[in-house]
C-alpha cells in the first residue's frame, strides 16, 4: 500500500481542533475532500488531534453512510431508488449507468475514477428521476437518460398563498432583496416573555413531523437554567418525499435564520446551530453566504451567531436527539426521553430545536401579530402549510396553502392524476406516514382532521400512486429504507425493521408465505408501542396501513395463483 | 412522609420512594419484569425495550429500568400490548443470534410464549469467533447488543476506550479500530467487558479452550506464567 500524505490534514482540520470532539464530523468532511475516503492513518491523525478515541472515531466514520473507510471512485454518483424516483425509472436509471460503466451499485471502476450508489430519497421528488454527483444535483432525467439538468435544482412553486414562499421560485433571495429583518426589529421591541406568548397564541404546530405546539417548547427554553441555550435548526430533511426545506434553504435562508434570530432572542440563546443533511451539499455555501451577509448586517454576532454543520447520511439524525449526538460528534444514537431538549439538549444545554419551515413562520407570525396569522387556517391548525407533491400528478412541486383544503382540493390544483388516469393512494405524511386512497379526498389537511381520521400529516408528504401501481413494490422500499436506516439502538426497531424488510421483499417477488401479514402486524405494533425513538415508532405505521387497505396483497393464496 | 409518593401497579396500590424507577418498586413489590440489557453496574440505556410496561395516558409502552415511578401513576406490567411486544422481541431475538448459553433468555421465551420459529428465512448474526488475544475470546454471533461491554470499557468503568461500534442497524457489531486485533488497541485486558457479557459472547479464554475439549493441563499461559513466578 503506498503511504499516505497526512501533511494537507492538519491545515484543513484546523478550525476543528478547538472544537474537540464536537468537531469531528465536520474534519472527517473536510478530510474526505482531500483523500476522497477515510484511510486509517487520517483518521488515527484526527482523533489525536482532536482527542477522541480511536475506536469512537471508527465508530462514527462506521454510523454515516457517505463516510467512507475504504477507497472509493474519485467521483460518486448517487442515484436515488426511493419512492418518488422509482415511480420515475430510478431503478432503470441506476442499471443503465452502472452497464454503461461496467461496475455493480455500490462498486467502483477499475481505474477508481467513478464510484455508482444507490441511495435513499434525495429530496428532489418532483423533479424525478433523480441523482447527486458529487455536490450537484442532478434532476428531471429523461427517460432515455440522455437529457438532464445539472447544478442548483430549480425550485418550482404553486398554491393558493405565498407567505412562506413568497421569495422563492427565482433564485436565491440576497439579503438585500430580503429586506431588513422587520420581524426581529419588532421581537426586540418586545420582551422575551411577550414573544413567547405571542408565538404561543398563534397556535404554531411544529412542520417537522412530530407536530409539538413551537410556542410551549420556547417557553420551556426559556424558562431552563442552563450555562449557555442553543437554538438548532433541523434541516436534516431526509423523510422520503419531503423537499420543502430544499427550497426554503435555498431560495429565502434569510427567513429561516430571522426565525432562529427570533428564537434566540425569545429564549436567551447565544449560538445557533443549522443541521443540514449532507445530501444537500449545493445549498451549504448559499447558508454561508447568507450567514456572512447576516453578519455584515449586524444580526449575527457576538451575541448570538450561527455555525452549520452538515450531516452525512443518517436519516436518524432528523430525530432530534440523535441530532444532537451528531453536532457533539458522536454516532447518531437517539436519547431516551425525558429529560426533553428544552432542559437537556445540545451539550446537555437548555436547547430549542425547530423544523426548517416552523422557523419561517415565526417572521409572520412576529410581524402580523398572531391575530393576524390566525386569520390564514383553521382554528386548531392556523397558518400556511407545505405540501410536497409529487409522484404521478400532472404538476409535481412545492404547494403552499392554507391549512384547510381537503386532498381533492391539493391534488385537483396539481393538475390530478397524470397521464388521465385513476388514483391508487396516497402516501401522506412520508414513510413514517400512511396510505390513503380515493375515499380519504374530502378529508381536510389539518392536523386535527387527519389524526380523527387515522392519518398524519407527518412532513407535509403528498405522494401520488396511479391505479396501475404495484403497492407491493412501494411497500418494499419502504422496508429497505427503514431497514438502512435504523440506527440499531433498540431491539424492536433493529430486528423489527430487519425482519419487516425481509418479509415486505418476500411479498413484492410473490413469496408470501402463510401467517406473513400476522408476523407483519405482530413486528409492526411491537415497532410502533416499543421503540425507543420516533423512527422505530413510525417504520411500521405504513405497511400496518397497507394491511388495513389492501390485506389481498400479503395474502400467500393470491401470491400462488400469481 | 414528603419524599415517597402512591401510585397503582397492577390495580395495586404502592407506596414508593421518590426517585425510584419503575422497575425497582415493581420489583420490591416481588413483581417480575423481565430485564436483557439492564445491569446494576453500568447506565441504563433502556434499548432492549423487554422491560417495557403500559403507564395510563402515554401513548407508548415505557421502559420500567429508566422511568420513575410517579405520583399517581397507573402502571400494567402485563397488558395485552405488553407481552405482544415481549414475545415479538424474544422471537426476533432468537431468529437473529445464538442463545444457546442464555437459559434466562430461553426461560423467557417459554413463559411467553414465544415461537422460536416465528421467523423461517431470517437473516442472523453469524460470524467467526475471534481469538486474538491471551484473555479472553469474542464470539459475536452470540452477541445481543446490550453494550454493557462498550459502557464498561468506556466511561461507565474503565476509560480505555478499545471498543465502539461496527455498522449499524441490524448490521451493527462491536468493533476496534479498523477491526485491528485487541493487542494492538488501548484495551488493557481488565475483563470488565467480559464480566458484564450476559450471553457468552465474551468469554475468559480459558473456559472457551476447556468447552473446546483442551485439557485443563495444557492450557498453559496463566498458569506457566504463575509457576514460574512461584519458582523464583
Amino acid at each position: 500500500m503506498s503511504e499516505i500524505d497526512l501533511t494537507p490534514i492538519r491545515p484543513a482540520i484546523e478550525n476543528y481542533i478547538p472544537m474537540g470532539r464536537a468537531g469531528l464530523l465536520p474534519a472527517l468532511h473536510a478530510a474526505q475532500k482531500i483523500y476522497g475516503w477515510l484511510p486509517e492513518d487520517v483518521a488515527s491523525e484526527i482523533a489525536k488531534a482532536l482527542r477522541v478515541p480511536l475506536a469512537d472515531v471508527h465508530g462514527v466514520i462506521e454510523f454515516y453512510s457517505m463516510f467512507y473507510n475504504e477507497p472509493v471512485g474519485r467521483r460518486i454518483i448517487r442515484v436515488c431508488t426511493d419512492q418518488a424516483c422509482a415511480l420515475k425509472g430510478g431503478d432503470g436509471l441506476l442499471n443503465h449507468l452502472c452497464k454503461h460503466h461496467d461496475v455493480e451499485p455500490g462498486q467502483a471502476t477499475e481505474d477508481m475514477s467513478l464510484t455508482i450508489e444507490s441511495s435513499p430519497c434525495l429530496g428532489l421528488c418532483e423533479q424525478a428521476p433523480v441523482a447527486l454527483v458529487d455536490d450537484d444535483a442532478e434532476t428531471n432525467i429523461s427517460p432515455d437518460f440522455n437529457e438532464y439538468e445539472l447544478g442548483l435544482p430549480r425550485s418550482i412553486v404553486y398554491g393558493s398563498m405565498r407567505k412562506l414562499t413568497a421569495n422563492c421560485g427565482e433564485g436565491t433571495t440576497s439579503l438585500e432583496k430580503y429586506g431588513e429583518y422587520a420581524g426581529l426589529r419588532k421581537a426586540r421591541t418586545l420582551s422575551r416573555v411577550q414573544v413567547i406568548e405571542e408565538v404561543k397564541n398563534s397556535g404554531l404546530i411544529g412542520r417537522g413531523g412530530a407536530a409539538f405546539p413551537t410556542g410551549i417548547k420556547g417557553e420551556g427554553a426559556e424558562r431552563a437554567v442552563g450555562n449557555q441555550k442553543y437554538v438548532v435548526c433541523n434541516a436534516d430533511e431526509s423523510e422520503p418525499g419531503t423537499f420543502k426545506d430544499r427550497v426554503l434553504l435555498t431560495d429565502d435562508p434569510h427567513q429561516v435564520i430571522e426565525g432562529m434570530c427570533i428564537t434566540a432572542y425569545a429564549v436567551g440563546a447565544s449560538k445557533g446551530y443549522i443541521y443540514i443533511r449532507g445530501e444537500y451539499p449545493y445549498i451549504v455555501p448559499i447558508l454561508e453566504d447568507a450567514l456572512r451577509e447576516a453578519r455584515e448586517a449586524g444580526y449575527l454576532g457576538e451575541h448570538f451567531d450561527i455555525e452549520i454543520r452538515v450531516g452525512a447520511g443518517a436519516y436518524i439524525c432528523g430525530e432530534e436527539t440523535a441530532l444532537f449526538e451528531s453536532i457533539e460528534g458522536k454516532r447518531g444514537f437517539p436519547r431516551v426521553k425525558p429529560p426533553f431538549p428544552v432542559t437537556h439538549g445540545l451539550f446537555g444545554e437548555p436547547t430549542v430545536i425547530n423544523n426548517v419551515e416552523t422557523l419561517c413562520n415565526l417572521p409572520l407570525i412576529i410581524k402580523e401579530g398572531a391575530d393576524g396569522y390566525r386569520k390564514i387556517g383553521t382554528e386548531k391548525s392556523p397558518g400556511p402549510k407545505l405540501f410536497c407533491v409529487s409522484g404521478d400528478v400532472t404538476l409535481p412541486g412545492l404547494y403552499e396553502v392554507e391549512f384547510g383544503m381537503t386532498l381533492r382540493e391539493l391534488l385537483e390544483m396539481a393538475g390530478g392524476v397524470a397521464g388521465g388516469k385513476s388514483l391508487k393512494a396516497v402516501l401522506l405524511g412520508g414513510a413514517a406516514g400512511v396510505f390513503a386512497t380515493s375515499a380519504h379526498l374530502d378529508i381536510k389537511l389539518t392536523f386535527e382532521d387527519l389524526r380523527a381520521a387515522g392519518l398524519s400529516l407527518g412532513s407535509g408528504v403528498v405522494m401520488v400512486f396511479d391505479e396501475t401501481r404495484d403497492m407491493r413494490d412501494s411497500l418494499n422500499r419502504l422496508g429497505h429504507f427503514f431497514a438502512h436506516e435504523s440506527c440499531g439502538k433498540c431491539y424492536p426497531c433493529q430486528m423489527g425493521t430487519q425482519r419487516q424488510m425481509e418479509i415486505l421483499s418476500r411479498v413484492a417477488s410473490g413469496k408470501t408465505l402463510p401467517e406473513d401479514i400476522l408476523r407483519l402486524q405482530d413486528v409492526g405494533w411491537t415497532m410502533t408501542d416499543a421503540s425507543l425513538c420516533g423512527l422505530g415508532q413510525t417504520a411500521g405505521s405504513a405497511v400496518l396501513s397497507a394491511i388495513k387497505l389492501w390485506p389481498e396483497l400479503f395474502d400467500a393464496k393470491t401470491a400462488e395463483a400469481k | 412522609m414528603t419524599d415517597s409518593l402512591t401510585l397503582v401497579i397492577d390495580g395495586q396500590e404502592v407506596t414508593a420512594e421518590q426517585g425510584k424507577t419503575l422497575l425497582e418498586v415493581a420489583r420490591e413489590m416481588g413483581k417480575d419484569i423481565p430485564t436483557i440489557c439492564f445491569h446494576e453496574a453500568t447506565t441504563a440505556n433502556a434499548l432492549c425495550r423487554i422491560c417495557v410496561v403500559e403507564v395510563e395516558g402515554q401513548r407508548v409502552l415505557q421502559p420500567a429500568c429508566v422511568v420513575k415511578a410517579g405520583a399517581g401513576m397507573k402502571v400494567q406490567t402485563r397488558s395485552e400490548k405488553v407481552i405482544r411486544a415481549r414475545r415479538t422481541i424474544l422471537e426476533m431475538l432468537q431468529s437473529t443470534m445464538d442463545l444457546s448459553e442464555v437459559p434466562e433468555i430461553q426461560q423467557m421465551m417459554v413463559e411467553y410464549g414465544a415461537d422460536a420459529n416465528r421467523f423461517p428465512d431470517a437473516q442472523r448474526r453469524e460470524s467467526e469467533v475471534i481469538d486474538d488475544n491471551p484473555m479472553y475470546v469474542r464470539d459475536y454471533s452470540k452477541c445481543l447488543l446490550c453494550w454493557r461491554c462498550v459502557q464498561v470499557c468506556a466511561d461507565d468503568a474503565q476509560y480505555t476506550f478499545a471498543i465502539n461500534f461496527d455498522g449499524r442497524g441490524f448490521d451493527t457489531q462491536i468493533g476496534t479500530f479498523f477491526d485491528k486485533a485487541i493487542p494492538e488497541t488501548s484495551c488493557v485486558l481488565c475483563g470488565q467487558c467480559v464480566g458484564v457479557c450476559p450471553t457468552g459472547a465474551l468469554k475468559p479464554k480459558r473456559e472457551y479452550l476447556l468447552e473446546q475439549g483442551m485439557p485443563p493441563q495444557e492450557i498453559g499461559v496463566l498458569n506457566t506464567g504463575r509457576k514460574q513466578r512461584k519458582a523464583k
